[in-house]
This record gives C-alpha cells, sequence and structure tokens, in this order.
C-alpha cells in the first residue's frame, strides 16, 4: 500500500509543527501516522447521510446549563513577578526573545 | 487496619469525632510512602526505568511540608469546635496535568520540568478547600497521552501495584497506583478517553468520569478541550462520591462548567435500585485489534475472563433489583478510535502551540539565528515523541486540503456515537435505559514494554472507554474480581448527561451486593 504520509508531505507538517527532528525520530513518527491513517480510514465505510451534522461538544449546552456570560471586568494579578519569574529570558519585566524574523513590505 | 487504608468517609468521620488526628493519618501514609514508593520520577533519569523494579513510583513530586501544614490546621480546628470541611484531613495526590499553587506543574513532560504554577486548578484548589491534605503530583502518561504512563519523560514511571512488571494503564496511572496501594485515599485524575476508567481497572480500584462541564477544568493543563474530564479516583463508590461532590459545580473561570446544581451524591449512595435498566450490549463484548504486521483492524472475541466478569456484575446486579436488558444495540461503538485519532489530535495540536519557550518552561540552550530556530529546537528537544504525533496528525487531518475527508468526517461519526447512547437512554424510546454496563478495557494490565512503541495498538486499549468520551457522559469503572494472573478486572457503568448519582448508586449496590465475595477480601501484595 502507498504511503500517505510521503517524505514530502511530512517535511512540510514538520516545518508548520515547528519542530526540529533527528533522523531516526522522523522515521518512527512518519511510519506511525501512517499506521494511524490506517485506524482512521475505518471511517470511510460509514454511511453519512446530508443531515448528520457535526458534533463538537458531546453535551448539548443548553440555555438551563450554560453559564450567562460574565461582565468583562478587569481583575488585576496579585502576583505578577511569580508569573513573569516563569519566562526563560526577561529584562525589567519585559519578556525577551531572539530576533524576529520580519519582511519589508514594498 | 492502619490509618493508611481506611476510607476518606471514615477517616473524615474520625477526625472529626478526634478519635485520630490529621496529623497521625497523614504520617501514616506518608510512611506507606516510603515503604513502596521509591524515587520519584525525575526527567534526568532517562535510563532510570528499570531501577526499584519492585517499587510503585507514582509520584513526581512529594509535597510533605504543604501537607503536615494542613494537617495541623485541620487538628487546630477541630480541637477549637471549628467547623470543618466534607474532606477533613484526607490525604489525597493530584495528577501532575492540574496547576496547583506552588508546586511544579510538569505535564511529565520535559517542555514544563522547570515550570511552578503561579495558581491552582479549580477542582484541586477545591479538595484543598474542603480540608483535604495534599500528598503531591504523580505520573502520568507525558501530556497524558497514552494508556501505561510508559510515556511520561520523568522515570521511572508507575509500576502496577498488583504486579511490578505490569504497567499502571493511564494516563492516570500515577492516580491509580497511589490509591490502590495506600498511597492516600484519593486522587484527582482526568478522563480524555478513557484516562481515569482503565487505569483504575487495571489497578483494581473505582474511577469516574464525570459529564462532561460536571468539573470545571480551568487550570487543567489542556489536550482535548472538547473530551477533557477531571474526575475522582477511589478505592471505594462513597469516597468517588464524597470527593465529585467537592469537585463538581459551575466556575466562573470556565464557561463549559454547566451552571446546574450538584446532588447530594453521598446522601443518595443507598437508595433502592429496583427497576433501575441497565443494558448490555454485544458491541461493547467484540473488540477490534489491529494486526501487528500489516496494521489491518480485525475483530475478535473479548477474553472469556473478562466477560464473564462483566456479565457476573450484571448478575449481581440483577438480584439487588435492576432489571437486565439485553441485546442493546450500540452499532458505532468500534468507529470511536478511528474517530478519536482524528478528533482528538486537532484538539491536542491546537493546545500543544502555546510551548513554544518564550513565555514559561524550557527553552532551548543552544544558539540560534532567529526566534523560528528557537521555536523548533526547544519543542524538538522538550516534546516526547507522543506530543510529536498528536502535533503531527493535528497538522494532517485539519489541513484545509483534507479536513472534510477527516476532521469533519470524524465531527459527524461523533454524532452518530452520541445518537446511540441518546436512543438508548431516552426516556420515551424502545429502551429507556438508565445506564449501560459493558467491560472497562479489553484486557487487564499488559506487561510493561509490550504494546508501547506501538501507537495504534497503544490506542485500541481505550476502545471500550472512548465513546463515553465522544458523547460526554458520565461513567464509572468499578473492579469486579480477578484473571488467572491476579490482575484486576473491571467493568463500567455509562449513564446519560448528569446523572452521575444513578451511576454512583448503582455501583454502591454493586459494592453491597458483593461485599462479602471471598475477592474482595485480596489486597494487592506490595
Amino acid at each position: 500500500m502507498t504511503e500517505e504520509i510521503t517524505p514530502e508531505t511530512f517535511e512540510h507538517l514538520v516545518h508548520l509543527a515547528a519542530l526540529e527532528l533527528n533522523a531516526e525520530e522522523a522515521q518512527y513518527l512518519r511510519r506511525q501516522l501512517n499506521n494511524q491513517l490506517k485506524a482512521i480510514h475505518e471511517l470511510e465505510a460509514i454511511p453519512l447521510p446530508d443531515e448528520v451534522a457535526i458534533t463538537s461538544h458531546g453535551v448539548p449546552y443548553t440555555p438551563s446549563i450554560t453559564p450567562p456570560i460574565r461582565n468583562d471586568e478587569w481583575l488585576p494579578n496579585s502576583d505578577t513577578k511569580s508569573i513573569l519569574s516563569q519566562a526563560p529570558d526577561t529584562d525589567e519585566g519585559y519578556i525577551v526573545v531572539p530576533d524576529i524574523p520580519h519582511t519589508d513590505l514594498d | 487496619m492502619e490509618l493508611y487504608e481506611f476510607p476518606a468517609y471514615h477517616l473524615v468521620e474520625m477526625i472529626k469525632r478526634r478519635e485520630v488526628s490529621a496529623t497521625e493519618v497523614l504520617e501514616s501514609t506518608l510512611n506507606r510512602i516510603a515503604k513502596v514508593d521509591g524515587i520519584p520520577g525525575k526527567i534526568e533519569q532517562e535510563e532510570g526505568t528499570d531501577q526499584q523494579p519492585d517499587r510503585i513510583h507514582a509520584f513526581i513530586t512529594l509535597t510533605a511540608d504543604r501537607a503536615r501544614q494542613q494537617a495541623q490546621a485541620i487538628d487546630h480546628a477541630v480541637v477549637s469546635g471549628e467547623e470543618v470541611g466534607p474532606l477533613a484531613g484526607v490525604p489525597f495526590t493530584v495528577k501532575d496535568i492540574f496547576c496547583v499553587t506552588g508546586t511544579p506543574s510538569t505535564a511529565a513532560s520535559r517542555i514544563l520540568a522547570n515550570f511552578t504554577a503561579p495558581y491552582s486548578a479549580t477542582p484541586a484548589e477545591r479538595l484543598e478547600a474542603a480540608g483535604g491534605v495534599l500528598l503531591g503530583k504523580v505520573n502520568l502518561d507525558e501530556f497524558t497521552y497514552g494508556s501505561s504512563n510508559e510515556s511520561s519523560a520523568f522515570k521511572p514511571f508507575p509500576r502496577n501495584p498488583w504486579n511490578t512488571a505490569r504497567v499502571t494503564g493511564g494516563s492516570s496511572g500515577g492516580s491509580a497506583a497511589a490509591v490502590a496501594a495506600g498511597e492516600g485515599a484519593l486522587s484527582l485524575g482526568t478522563d480524555t478517553a478513557g484516562s481515569i476508567r482503565q487505569p483504575a481497572a487495571f489497578c483494581g480500584v473505582v474511577g469516574m468520569k464525570p459529564t462532561y462541564g460536571r468539573v470545571s477544568r480551568y487550570g487543567l493543563i489542556a489536550f482535548g478541550s472538547s473530551l477533557d474530564c477531571p474526575g475522582p479516583l477511589a478505592r471505594n463508590v462513597t469516597d468517588a462520591a464524597l470527593m465529585l461532590q467537592v469537585i463538581a459545580g459551575a466556575d466562573r473561570h470556565d464557561a463549559t462548567a454547566a451552571n446546574l446544581p450538584v446532588e447530594n451524591y453521598v446522601a443518595m449512595l443507598e437508595d433502592n435500585i429496583r427497576g433501575l435498566r441497565v443494558g448490555i450490549s454485544p458491541d461493547y463484548f467484540r473488540i477490534t485489534y489491529p494486526d501487528p504486521e500489516t496494521g489491518e483492524l480485525h475483530q475478535e472475541s473479548l477474553s472469556p475472563e473478562i466477560e464473564t466478569a462483566a456479565l457476573r456484575a450484571a448478575g449481581r446486579l440483577a438480584e439487588m433489583g435492576a432489571d437486565i436488558v439485553d441485546d442493546i444495540p450500540m452499532p458505532h461503538t468500534r468507529y470511536g478510535i478511528p474517530a478519536y485519532f482524528v478528533i482528538s489530535r486537532v484538539e491536542a495540536a491546537s493546545n500543544l502551540h502555546r510551548f513554544d519557550g518564550v513565555k514559561y518552561g524550557y527553552r532551548t540552550p543552544d544558539a540560534v539565528e532567529d526566534l523560528n530556530e528557537m521555536y523548533r529546537k526547544t519543542r524538538g528537544q522538550a516534546f516526547g515523541v507522543q506530543p510529536k504525533l498528536r502535533i503531527l496528525m493535528g497538522m494532517y487531518v485539519s489541513a484545509a486540503q483534507y479536513s472534510e475527508q477527516y476532521y469533519n468526517r470524524a465531527l459527524r461519526v461523533r454524532t452518530l456515537i452520541r445518537k446511540d447512547f441518546d436512543d438508548i437512554f431516552d426516556p420515551n424510546g424502545k429502551y429507556r435505559l438508565d445506564a449501560l454496563l459493558a467491560p472497562t478495557t479489553p484486557t487487564t494490565a499488559f506487561p510493561i514494554g509490550d504494546v508501547y512503541g506501538d501507537s495504534v495498538l497503544m490506542q485500541y486499549a481505550d476502545q471500550l472507554t472512548v465513546p463515553a468520551n465522544h458523547a460526554g457522559l458520565p461513567a464509572i469503572s468499578l473492579p469486579c474480581g480477578y484473571d488467572k494472573e491476579g490482575l484486576p478486572i473491571g467493568f463500567q457503568l455509562i449513564g446519560p448527561d448528569f446523572c452521575e448519582a444513578t451511576l454512583l448508586r448503582l455501583g454502591r449496590a454493586y459494592e453491597l451486593a458483593t461485599e462479602n465475595d471471598a475477592w474482595r477480601e485480596i489486597k494487592p501484595a506490595i
């Protein structure tokens, strides 16, 4: 059976996913993805008439159980230092990142 | 009987009556942990999997000092005659997928190994507010992605207290193992495809996945946001009910937490089950497996031991007055895993984009040219293979050119899975069931190393649990005996939306029916 996710498609996915992989890892992951797709193709055996809509949540969110939208209130955080201290690199309250690539527009 | 072995509800009564102090209960439990748990999971112990193979290794972080302060506060309140909460002095653990203020909250991943949560998840906060004593954070599959705990980046990963050469199940494996081994009466887990019920079955404890939205997901590090459910693991149904009562309910921080009053589960536990209709479906007694060579899927009968144990459980419920209804059609059960392969991956890929080395967690120490290279190196170095698999599949099946074929199709199949349940629970329908009874797992706990590496086979370990997640329904797994190797077998009861009270009642009736059975006397040898 031909592989659905070819090395080229895989490379594209890895780029979109912002991952750097070694060759051994890439080979394992691509093989597993193709194996998983064999299971996913089981879904094609099911007749799906047009009236079958999508379900994005199992439990219907009826008005009686849905919380009311709360007011858009500003609540200050009491401990911003501990949040900022989690960042790998900071400078005077700013988070520092490497150079951000940009393209000059004409 | 040592204090660490007592049920949570019993401990609360004894502590309130001052027959025992919360500190004594805690010290008994900490001694038990010191005796059975061994070294905690650590990120740098990559080769540590085989160290101490006769220990449980449930913990990543033990919070003994915090626990001692909490226990002392309970004791002080009791002596002073102050009101204490419904879990006063009960030692509990939290799966390390929840943020708890001031604790490392790692998701068992290198990418969060250095992250300390600045706030607490709502269910964890409610457990502490109710007087629970936090023992620590327990291990899991990385980001909950697995059914055995072998994918944790924190080694050694947990081992099954009934046989430490076997897996705990997962992803709430540390939770189930800790509860089974007497390392805390309760544990807070999560269930996305069976991650509470499957390890509960493998470790011989009670595990409940509440209705989606019954328990807030605030502070839970997200996997599949339309599927994730926090819930209790406990050694008996009463303790599970007590814990659910504390963690359930609306939450201003989670718009998907249902705005519905929480019933008094404990008070209703021993109400008569006479006349409750419990269904059995042949579709839950045959299983699908991928051929190890070709990957082709084929159907098999369930193991006779598991089938017999589940049917025997139905018989015991019948003795207690339930009406058992056979031959319930659940035709889309077998499509639960294929649909899950798509839906959960899309949601996981979306949720994992936040881990980028900028705001918190791991950042590559390597020199980089720019931000994009930092992202790639950070994520490449710090995610294990399971998160990587989920990101890549999620991106593939939701890509514009494939989403109709895969993602939208899976969401429509999810509609059919839900409809199977709507039909059998319809109070005006043909079957009018109060619950569906089924085995929890296709096998008992498998040997460490047997399945890990084959991501399709591992996913099929959840094939009997995942339909309830697609449908959002509550389900509870209960121990119902042992196989010939002495490993626990579990069965589950699945009910209509927000009918946790009925499932807990049925579970309690089953406990009462079997309380004098010889198998109830067996304890893990650890």
